[in-house]
């Protein structure tokens, strides 16, 4: 893929493989084999500058790592990632990757271990300032802190407390204001509510969308929650075993989903404003990453699977705004699907 | 028809710093035989504490002040510890978040599955293996035979709770507390474990106290809802009506909080504020600092239980005198 104009991110055939072979002297004297996890397995999607892209899918099928790969802990074992056009693994020393790293921070989800205990909150939060050399200790710094913490809605006065001091939601704020510190052109949020309760969790979506508006900031999403994504993301990526199976346009993925991985999927998410709705189930459990299905890694759960699924891995075909691999959409075979709405009124199987 | 549960003005204590913090206040509510009961409630609520209470499992410094909990008409809570762990486990199961706090990683499945069964049940070995066997089929685990040699590490997290179901209803338990059993699990397992529960409850007229955080699980299995705030029930009713039109500003609340799949681009809804702890508790209704709605009582005088339709609203907005004033 190559970089539109205002593409900010540009994730290209990005793999990224993990070692898990027993030890030389357990495969000398067993003959066991080396095992390699497939992690991630050549992802590409761009994020365009001032949007939310969204990173789905279930435990262990490559979100976070590829998070951690954009964020610069993991490296790639192959393709690449471009930030505002500059390919990330070309960076030699920590000071050639000084700019890259302050136009992009991280807010993670557990706000109880992203932030040092011991550290007052003033601290944290000047942190990144110090580190970039935006700025020298001082009253401005101090005024600086202030300001932040006015902005993501905690008093200045908290800047001398600790964060235990402060409740889930109150430390995600934080987390946040230190987060924004740098002033930074990119956020990569990796379920950034999922340790939170949903009244709370309304309070900080709420923050980061306003931030977003207020400062042209650009997000990356990843999260497990379909309902948060559905309204946070203005394009989103659906990942099942380290590949994305489709991703594209936010609103039509979610309204006209058509990977039968997708739209189990969104059949599966408990509605609290449709009890008890009758709806199709996604059977069995998602493969092990250690030794990934042949063809397409959905085929053995997949409703709509044949020979050919079983055999040829399906390549990304445009749809409109998405981009889906699924054979049964190129051959013209999959059913067609009420609206999401009128699905969830249909019927209400009750008590069977 | 009498309640297979009943709790009456439960009151739990928790004693800390020598000073007694109130963390469960005077909660009342019944489950009928087969009925399904949710329990919903942000963190802090009491709603697992009351699981806890009712399985007579609270640990000092919690213990329970005031209020009576009744079993199919017989007091519990006064039971001592034999004749309330011969209760637990036979007539009463629990289910926890966590398979793997549920399961002994050091014993293979089927010596827990047989250990529990002879325990409450007259079975020979072979008997209780034959039953062992019997319930993780019907649980969904492939190969239940070769799967009794197993240990949970073996297994996947969704198979952990599927044997978790399998302990839990292995000698025939009349009620399960669940205390948020799908919350560790991806959406398509806790689907399944949710029909698996379900489906297993409906078949044997078990009855469940479900206790959860989440709104959608409580909408996918719960016949009645009961909705905790504070240590206190603020509303309960049947499930359909309850998240169609909450009584309670604390329940409409936290209903709008939660995003829609279908209504993109929509301001969420805010609760401003935080729930009290128990060490700060608050007069009157504890909702009232952060209630959109709050009369000048509200701070003052805690508010009896009305009823409004088929629920019941701790809620001085649903007072009838006041309605019929207003």
């Amino acid at each position: 893929m190559s970089g539109g104009k205002d593409t900010l991110l540009s994730v290209d055939r990005l793999t990224v493989r993990f070692d898990a072979s027993p030890s030389l002297i357990k495969r000398l004297l067993t003959g066991a084999r080396r095992r390699t996890v497939h992690a991630v397995e050549e992802v590409e999607f761009e994020v365009t500058r001032g949007s939310t892209f969204a990173l789905v899918g279930e435990s262990g099928c490559g979100k976070s790592t590829i998070a951690r790969t954009i964020a610069g802990i993991q490296p790639p074992s192959g393709g690449s990632v471009s930030f505002m056009g500059v390919d990330i693994a070309g960076f030699r020393t920590r000071h050639a990757a000084m700019p890259y790293r302050r136009n992009l921070q991280m807010i993670f989800q557990d706000p109880y271990a992203s932030l040092n205990p011991r550290w007052r909150v003033g601290r944290i939060i000047a942190e990144p300032i110090l580190t970039h050399g935006l700025m020298k200790r001082g009253v401005a710094l101090d005024e600086r802190v202030a300001e932040l913490l006015d902005t993501v809605g905690l008093a200045p006065g908290d800047a001398a407390k600790f964060p235990h001091q402060f409740s889930g939601g109150q430390r995600q704020r934080i987390s946040i204001a230190r987060a924004l510190a740098a002033n930074p052109a990119f956020i990569v949020c990796d379920e950034p509510t999922s340790a939170l309760d949903v009244s709370v969790q309304a309070q900080i979506l709420n923050l980061m969308k306003r931030l977003q508006r207020e400062r042209g900031l650009t997000y990356l999403l990843i999260s497990h929650n379909l309902a948060v994504v559905a309204h946070m993301a203005d394009a989103m990526g659906v990942m099942y075993l380290g590949r994305l199976v489709e991703q594209g346009d936010a609103g039509q993925i979610l309204a006209r989903p058509l990977h039968p991985y997708t739209r189990l999927l969104l059949d599966t998410v408990p509605d609290p404003r449709a009890p008890k709705r009758a709806r199709a189930r996604l059977a069995g459990e998602v493969p092990s990453p250690l030794a990934p299905p042949t063809g397409c890694a959905f085929h053995p759960r997949c409703p709509l699977a044949n020979a050919r699924c079983a055999r040829e891995r399906p390549l990304p075909l445009r749809v409109e705004a998405a981009l889906v691999a699924c054979h049964a959409v190129e051959e013209g075979r999959l059913p067609s699907r009420p609206p999401a709405n009128e699905n969830c009124l249909a019927t209400s199987g009750d008590a069977a | 028809m009498s309640a297979l549960l009943s709790v009456q003005g439960l009151r739990v204590e928790i004693a800390r710093r020598g000073r007694a913090m109130t963390a469960i206040d005077d909660v009342s509510f019944e489950i009928a035989a087969g009925e399904i009961l949710g329990v919903v409630g942000e963190s802090g609520a009491g709603k697992s504490v009351t699981g806890t209470a009712v399985l007579g499992l609270l640990e000092r410094p919690a213990r329970q002040a005031g209020g009576r909990i009744l079993f199919d008409g017989r007091r519990i809570d006064t039971l001592d510890e034999d004749a309330m762990r011969a209760l637990r486990g036979k007539e009463i199961a629990a289910v926890f978040q966590d398979p793997l706090t549920s399961l002994d990683p050091l014993m293979t499945i089927g010596d827990q599955l047989t250990e529990t069964i002879r325990t409450h049940l007259d079975l020979n070995p072979a008997e209780a293996v034959e039953r062992a066997a019997r319930l993780l089929a019907e649980v969904g685990i492939p190969a239940p035979r070769e799967r009794l040699a197993s240990y949970p590490h073996e297994m996947s997290g969704g198979m952990r709770q599927r044997v978790v179901l399998a302990l839990a209803f292995s000698c025939e338990p009349r009620l399960i507390i669940a205390d948020e059993p799908t919350t560790a699990l991806d959406v398509s397992i806790q689907a399944q474990i949710l029909d698996l529960l379900r489906a297993m409850c409906r078949e044997r007229g078990t009855a469940v106290m479900l206790v959860t955080h989440d709104m959608g699980v409580i909408a996918e299995v719960a016949d009645r809802v009961a909705v905790m705030y504070a240590g206190r029930l603020v509303e309960v009713g049947p499930t359909a009506s309850l998240l169609a039109a909450a009584a309670h500003p604390y329940t409409r609340g936290l209903m709008a909080s939660i995003p829609d799949l279908h209504r993109r681009d929509v301001e969420l809804a805010q609760i401003p504020g935080s729930m009290p702890r128990p060490d700060a508790p608050v007069p009157g209704c504890a909702f009232h600092p952060r209630c959109p709605r709050a009369l000048v009582r509200c701070a003052s005088e805690r508010p009896p239980t009305f009823t409004v339709g088929a629920s019941e609203v701790a809620c001085w907005l649903a007072d009838p005198v006041a309605r019929s004033a207003a």
